[in-house]
């Protein structure tokens, strides 16, 4: 019997075949750790589990990126603990400024295809975008793989989707991953592994962008084979490939060709309608980054919207690229100063506003639209205000005009100024 | 006597502690557990028992992988979390620090907020003054998990993992 990718990547770490609903204990290549819950994990560590030293320090990463920099004298000497613990176990640390875990460890391929990567964060679905089998958990679950090296999972059941056709102009990877929340829910793929099929000409942000949300189908991974640009810029052990024998809890189908931009309303990330059913929604702030849509790509395609055109007056715009290296792309050529002209804040590489912690947390009733991956009550903010998730085409556009709106819509109109020389 | 803290669908775990809560956020001498449900339930922020058990429809604790949120839980020492279903990471977080969760589709339907309750963890039973309701057991590892007191516990006493042999 065949094998989906999640049961090749655990049953080569246990050295047999494995499936479904089995308990395994592995041990992950990588086991990730943010400054928002790293605090709590070292204590886990030598509190409870009594562990002087890690297990293995190659197998841990830290990367201080969800309050970067520190914004309050809590939150800085916290920092420094996860700095002093990295010093003392000889494990790597990624500093404030190098950008969002899930976007660091891709770049510095500390993720890779075919491994078991786990991190101290739902999002860590991400590294399926590089065919690992990426996971989030809770501290307990990280402090005991950083001091006994090991985790227990379950083998889980493979939920697949295969797409037909392409993303016409306007429409995005994230208005993929928005449309597979509206039609599978927020629980559709609970304790399930996602498999991606028939994106092989996806490049790797967009599968990072459709990986991330993963996690906002319920599931424990989403994996994308290793093709096109994965295959390109990675090595793929020679054991994990798409097996067509492989047995599927279910199969789901969509046609990109029929795709239309999506966006999520206020309070669910399943709660979904096509652009133009919320087309002249008011907003206050747009929000561009997170580990769903910061690279440079997103940027791109948000200058390519702005272009020439000023906010919309008394919209602000925020932009908090994924990390260091994303920015650099985005300053080697005109994507950073056509934002800049157009009135962005470009807030350092990292999480940012995203979780409402800092780098513009909303008030009472402010709406936001934002390219990230969440719109819980609260999030943000106050829990008064309001987020909608859109791409960062729709998120350009709607800074434009300072009401949600398609971008297609506004391609029509052509502006006066017709270059990035207006301001 | 304990009571039910009823809540709907799809409660994420924004909901039970906002990160701006986080442990990690918060100065010298607050405690996470006094901001379970802070915003979304102001009342059980309040006034929340020991021994109060939380009945929810699907999908509880879904979102980010926050242990705090469970762990606010543990902390106000909530008697059980009985849903028809948990979300995956919340599910592991929960049995991982000993909080004793049932699934049950029936159980929601049946009893509302507010409603007078003991809780038999042990024998997983739901005690109301008019019913005796017999939930359904956790799978093997989890029961055995949450006996000894969560996962740490259990690794230390067992020198292993659960399904580990
Ligand atoms: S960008 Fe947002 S969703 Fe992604 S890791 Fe940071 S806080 Fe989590």
């Amino acid at each position: 019997m065949g094998q989906t990718l999640a049961e090749q990547i655990l049953g080569q770490k246990v050295g047999r075949t494995v499936r479904p609903g089995e308990l395994v204990v592995v041990e992950p290549d990588v086991a990730m750790g943010h400054d928002s819950l790293s605090p709590s994990i070292i204590r886990i560590v030598q509190e409870q589990m009594g562990a002087a030293r890690v297990h293995d320090p190659a197998q841990i990463v830290l990367v201080l990126d969800h309050v970067a920099p520190a914004s309050t004298v809590g939150v800085a000497n916290n920092q420094n603990i996860v700095r002093r613990f990295a010093a003392e176990q000889g494990i790597r640390l990624f500093e404030v400024g190098r950008g969002i875990c899930h976007q660091v460890l891709v770049e510095e391929q500390v993720a890779r295809p075919g491994m078991v990567v786990v991190g101290s964060d739902s999002h860590s679905t991400s590294y399926g975008a590089v065919s690992a089998f990426g996971s989030g958990m809770g501290s307990t679950d990280i402090a005991l793989v950083w001091a006994t090296g090991k985790t227990w999972l379950r083998v889980p059941e493979t939920l697949r989707v295969i797409a037909h056709g392409r993303f016409r102009p306007g429409v995005t990877a994230k208005d993929f991953a928005l449309k597979l929340g509206r039609e599978l829910t927020i629980a559709g793929a609970t304790y399930m592994a996602v498999e991606y099929h028939g994106l092989a000409w996806l490049p790797l942000d967009g599968r990072q962008t459709i990986a991330s949300m993963a996690v906002e189908l319920g599931a424990k991974a989403g994996i994308f084979p290793p093709d096109g640009e994965t295959a390109a810029r990675f090595a793929v052990p020679d054991w994990l490939f798409v097996d067509p024998e492989a047995a599927y809890a279910r199969t789901f189908t969509i046609n990109l060709d029929e795709l239309e931009p999506q966006v999520a309303l206020p309070h669910a990330v399943d709660n979904v309608v096509d652009v133009s059913a919320v087309a002249g929604q008011k907003v206050d702030v747009v929000f561009l980054g997170t580990c769903t849509n910061g690279r440079y790509e997103d940027m791109r395609a948000a200058a390519d919207v702005l272009q020439g055109r000023p906010l919309a007056p008394g919209l602000r715009m925020l932009v908090t690229p994924a990390s260091r290296q994303e920015l650099q792309k985005a300053i080697a050529d005109d994507t950073l100063t056509t934002l800049l002209a157009s009135g962005v804040t470009l807030t350092t590489p990292g999480c940012g506003a995203c979780m409402g912690r800092h780098q513009g947390t909303l008030g009472a009733d402010e709406v936001c639209l934002s390219t990230g991956n969440r719109n819980f009550k609260g999030r943000m903010g106050d829990p008064t205000s309001q987020i909608y998730l859109a791409s960062p085409a729709v998120a350009a556009a709607t800074a434009v005009t300072g009401v949600i709106t398609d971008p297609r819509a506004l391609e029509k109109e052509k502006h006066p100024a017709g270059g990035s020389d207006c301001s | 006597m304990a009571r039910i803290w009823k809540f709907g669908t799809d409660v994420d775990t924004d909901q039970i502690v906002p990160g701006r809560y986080a442990p990690y956020m918060l100065k010298e001498g607050q405690d996470v557990k006094d901001y379970a449900f802070i915003e979304a339930r102001p009342d059980f922020a309040r006034v929340a028992q020991p021994g109060d058990v939380i009945v929810a429809g699907a999908n509880f604790g879904c979102g980010s992988s926050r242990e705090y949120a469970p762990d606010a839980l543990r902390r106000r020492q909530i008697g059980a979390i009985i849903a028809p279903s948990f979300a995956r990471i919340f599910f592991r977080n929960a049995i991982n620090l000993g909080i004793p969760l049932f699934e049950s589709t029936e159980i929601p339907e049946l009893v509302g907020d507010g409603e007078a309750v003991e809780m038999d963890v042990v024998n997983g039973r739901l005690i109301t003054p008019s019913a005796t309701y017999q939930l359904p057991p956790l799978p093997d590892f989890a029961a055995d998990v949450i006996r000894a007191g969560g996962i740490v516990r259990y690794v230390r006493e067992n020198g292993r993992f659960p399904g580990e042999l």
